[in-house]
């Protein structure tokens, strides 16, 4: 989004305080009103509701989401709600490595009630030590006696150790080895969700599709909430690889009754700003009204975060100077998105690109300057974006320059082809000659060592 | 006796010019009289004048080449040039191709003269004579093609060069005559500044079949890397019928020029000017610098013709601005150049200080044009019944079956072989 803010959480540009756009009442992810101990940032701009934005999560993924926030934002008041906030759900849990990682970050700021408590990390440490000799007692004792079931248990018992405490590489290889030991579907997709939580929290999302891949094999029928956490962390693999188109589809399929259930992951929230961004990044119109505006399904999600719903039907309905402008508030808190804030800036000039096109297609003529309006934009700037677009043949268009109108311009067939068929020509002439004289050559060449052959 | 051996080969000269059977035993008996013949060079000039070229032209070829093999006779015969000179004007064309090689050996000693005394200009008409007469047919190539072209380069008379280049040349007797001559061919081009051809020409030399690398195609690469990128914009890759000798080595011994495509690339003109810079002196040893300069300012070019795709009017400032020129009345002057070489169609305004850039205006609905299409297409139904005929005569070639017939599956006694047995 060329002039605005890049990537720091301070909005440059005015906004209006506190935009309302639609019912922003029931959506924790923007506040209402500034809270108190929370500082405003001076002029306005959005701010989010770390709390209300951490209680949407469970597990790992709460802790990461915070320390990232804590790290990207740029407001000292936000910042040290993050790290309070992590530091009591690490507290919760029993990684004593994230704790200490996390202090260390923190430093003194939260105040002498947060100073690190190394008491608490030994004691995590010893009880560990002695949780995890015991574990792996249990599962020789289970391998001497060969059952089954036992044995799956005890790795699954022993992963979900090395989960607890931060060792997700271990983690990941006993949920895997527990393949091997597994009966019915219902063991497989355990395995294989499991697997899937620890490669999302390792970054390895090859490992995301292939498990996806094999839950869904499974003959028995799934049921619709495992099918709905399959379906959203398909996506996410898509989203990471660069995927838009494919990521927006799976987001689009999955069904709400998804709820809470896969808060460990991701929220419903999410899947609504995922898929509707990916999905006006890479669909074309006929797409977009068939798979999101009229999927009754998607508009549960839709609910839940109003200014996705909004922008897609301003997109769609042509508003947009509007659509820009949700996108432009959505931005600051898009960046603080573990999953989403390096694909932030190529999806916002996809749409932007694509609303630019969508604008020019209808007229012949266009003047620059109301375009300009439209987008926001200064004539110089739109300029330079259309010429970008028309040599990159997205746009068959010409720009008068002094007039500043853009023309459309449709090629003449038949002048084209008769240039090709004349180029056509012109290359097979020169290639067969060449090759006429390369094939004597060699035949001379052959025949020079033939004749010294006796 | 020495003396009597060449006055009696005269005699037989003299008497055995007559039909074709007579000229043969004659030749026969020249050939065995060459030694004495080179032996008594100095001598031989006085009995030039008692023959006559055009009737007993392979005797005086003879004569001629032990003459002219003598260095000593050489440098004092005042009037060698013009001997040699009647001699191609006036002799036989089915006597010399007798014996070929003596007249290349003629007209080599010929051409060095000429080079020596630094007049190249003098030696244009008559080689161009001789490679006529030498020719069987107009496609063949001799070796007197490649000397011609370094006559016409030297003298720089490229016009002269143009008509003998504008030949086909589809049969070739030696492989290494056609490296020197495409080679030259292309140097001819870019002087008379079509690039198209210069392309055909140099792509040719590196693309012909060799075992090992020779300095010809060497050259001829750095100056087709130059040309590529003023044709195109950019080198292309090595079409897959190169000679793996070219592909592996080639590049390696060309790095400066290399370098200067991948600087032309990235499109900026102080990038690439800074790439000259480096590589100055190399440029110059080559003898390629003025090529060179021309790579530089078809940068604009291309710079600006991409404006022609996306603007129909644009002020010249921002031409300037665009194309990396320093102020608008630069930007005039080469889009005014680029409208008189037909590069592109536009009209400028100087009162706005405006082009337009319009449409190629090419209909291809006049007289002319239908012409050139429908001698294209037969120019090409020609070609493709040669390449035809090539390939069915390819198909029959006893060499061929034999080495198909070895490497073909086995069948089952029933089903159909395609190689008739005697060819196994």
């Amino acid at each position: 989004m060329e002039g605005d803010d890049e990537g720091t959480f301070a909005a440059a540009t005015g906004y209006e305080a506190m935009y309302a756009n639609g019912d922003a009442g029931d959506d924790p992810r923007l506040p209402p009103t500034p809270r108190s101990g929370k500082a405003a940032v001076g002029g306005g701009g959005d701010l989010m509701d770390v709390e209300a934005y951490a209680a949407l999560y469970t597990g790992r993924t709460k802790v990461a989401r915070l320390l990232f926030i804590a790290e990207r934002c740029g407001n000292e008041g936000m910042q040290l709600e993050a790290f309070r906030l992590a530091h009591d759900e690490i507290k919760k849990g029993e990684d004593s490595h994230l704790y200490r990682e996390a202090m260390a970050k923190i430093g003194d700021r939260l105040g002498p009630r947060y100073a690190i408590d190394q008491v608490w990390a030994d004691a995590v440490d010893r009880r560990a030590e002695v949780r995890k000799e015991k574990l792996e007692n249990e599962l020789n004792i289970y391998k001497t006696n060969l059952i089954k079931e036992s044995i799956r248990m005890g790795f699954n018992d022993l992963a979900d150790f090395f989960y607890a405490h931060g060792q997700l590489g271990d983690a990941f290889k006993n949920f895997v080895r527990t393949r091997d030991y597994c009966t019915t579907s219902k063991h497989i997709i355990h395995m294989c969700l499991n697997v899937i939580l620890v490669s999302i929290e390792l970054s390895q999302f090859m490992h995301v599709s292939n498990y996806v891949s094999k839950a869904e094999q499974t003959p028995e029928q799934l049921d619709p909430v495992t099918h709905s956490k399959l379906r959203c962390a398909a996506g996410l693999a898509h989203l990471e690889t660069k995927k838009y188109k494919l990521a927006a589809r799976k987001f689009l399929e999955t069904g709400h009754e998804l709820g809470n259930n896969y808060t460990e992951v991701i929220a419903p929230q999410d899947v609504a700003i995922y898929g509707g961004l990916c999905a006006l990044a890479s669909f074309d119109r006929t797409e977009l009204k068939n798979k999101v505006i009229d999927n009754i399904n998607f508009r549960n999600f839709l609910e839940l975060v109003p200014e996705v719903r909004e922008l897609i039907n301003d997109f769609y309905a042509s508003r947009y100077a509007s659509c820009l402008e949700y996108l432009e508030n959505l931005k600051p808190n898009l960046l603080l998105d573990i999953h989403l804030h390096d694909h932030v800036e190529t999806l916002y000039t996809e749409i932007r690109h694509k609303a630019i096109i969508q604008y020019t297609i209808p007229f012949i003529s266009v003047d620059l300057h109301t375009m300009a309006g439209a987008f926001k934009t200064n004539v110089a700037g739109l300029e330079k974006e259309l010429e970008a677009l028309i040599t990159d043949n997205q746009i068959q268009a010409r720009i008068d320059s002094h007039n500043k109108i853009l023309y459309a311009r449709h090629a003449d067939q038949r002048n084209a082809t008769f240039q090709r068929v004349l180029q056509t020509g012109v290359e097979f002439e020169r290639d067969v000659r060449a090759m006429l004289v390369r094939a004597n050559l060699i035949k001379h060449e052959c025949i020079t060592r033939a004749a010294r052959k006796p | 006796m020495a003396m009597e051996s060449v006055e009696a080969v005269v005699a037989h000269i003299q008497g055995l010019s007559g039909s074709q059977e007579e000229v043969a035993h004659l030749h026969s008996l020249l050939k065995q009289s060459e030694d004495a013949l080179r032996s008594q060079a100095a001598r031989l000039g006085a009995f030039l004048h008692q023959l006559d070229p055009s009737v007993h032209t392979l005797g005086y070829l003879f004569l001629l080449e032990a003459y002219s093999s003598d260095p000593v006779c050489r440098e004092q015969d005042g009037d060698f040039l013009l001997s040699i000179v009647e001699f191609i004007n006036s002799c036989s064309a089915e006597q010399i191709r007798l014996a070929p090689e003596k007249f290349i050996s003629v007209c080599k000693s010929f051409k060095d003269k000429v080079m020596q005394l630094q007049v190249p200009i003098q030696g244009i008409v008559p080689l161009r004579t001789a490679i006529r007469k030498l020719q069987v047919s107009s496609e063949q190539l001799t070796t007197l093609h490649s000397d011609y072209l370094l006559l016409c380069l030297l003298a720089k008379c490229y016009k002269a060069g143009l008509s003998i280049l504008d030949d086909d040349i589809f049969e070739v007797d030696q492989p290494r005559d056609l490296f020197l001559y495409c080679y030259y061919g292309g140097m001819i081009n870019i002087g008379l500044k079509s690039y198209r051809k210069a392309w055909e020409c140099l792509h040719n030399v590196i693309t012909a079949p060799m075992t090992t690398l020779n300095a010809i195609a060497v050259e001829a690469y750095k100056k087709y890397i130059l040309v590529s990128i003023i044709l195109n914009g950019q080198v292309p890759l090595f079409p897959k019928y190169t000679s793996s000798t070219a592909q592996r080595n080639l590049k390696s011994h060309t790095q400066p020029y290399i370098d200067l495509a991948n600087c032309y690339a990235t499109g900026t003109f102080a990038e690439l000017e800074g790439c000259i810079q480096t590589n100055l002196e190399k440029f110059q040893s080559d003898s390629n610098l003025g090529l060179v300069k021309q790579v530089l300012s078809s940068l604009y070019k291309r710079n600006i013709q991409r404006l022609t795709q996306t603007y129909l009017t644009l002020s010249l400032q921002d031409i300037a601005n665009a194309a990396q020129l320093k102020t608008p009345r630069e930007a005039e002057m080469h889009v005014l150049q680029m409208i008189q070489d037909g590069e592109i169609f536009a009209t400028i305004n100087q009162k706005d200080g405006m082009v337009s850039f319009h449409e190629d205006p090419e209909q291809y609905k006049t007289c002319g044009m239908i012409e050139h299409i429908d001698s294209s297409i037969h120019r090409l139904m020609a070609l493709s019944q040669k390449l035809g005929s090539l390939d069915e005569h390819m198909s029959c070639d006893p060499a061929y079956l034999t080495r198909i017939g070895k490497e073909r599956p086995r069948f089952d006694f029933d089903e159909f072989d395609s190689v008739p047995h005697k060819f196994l």
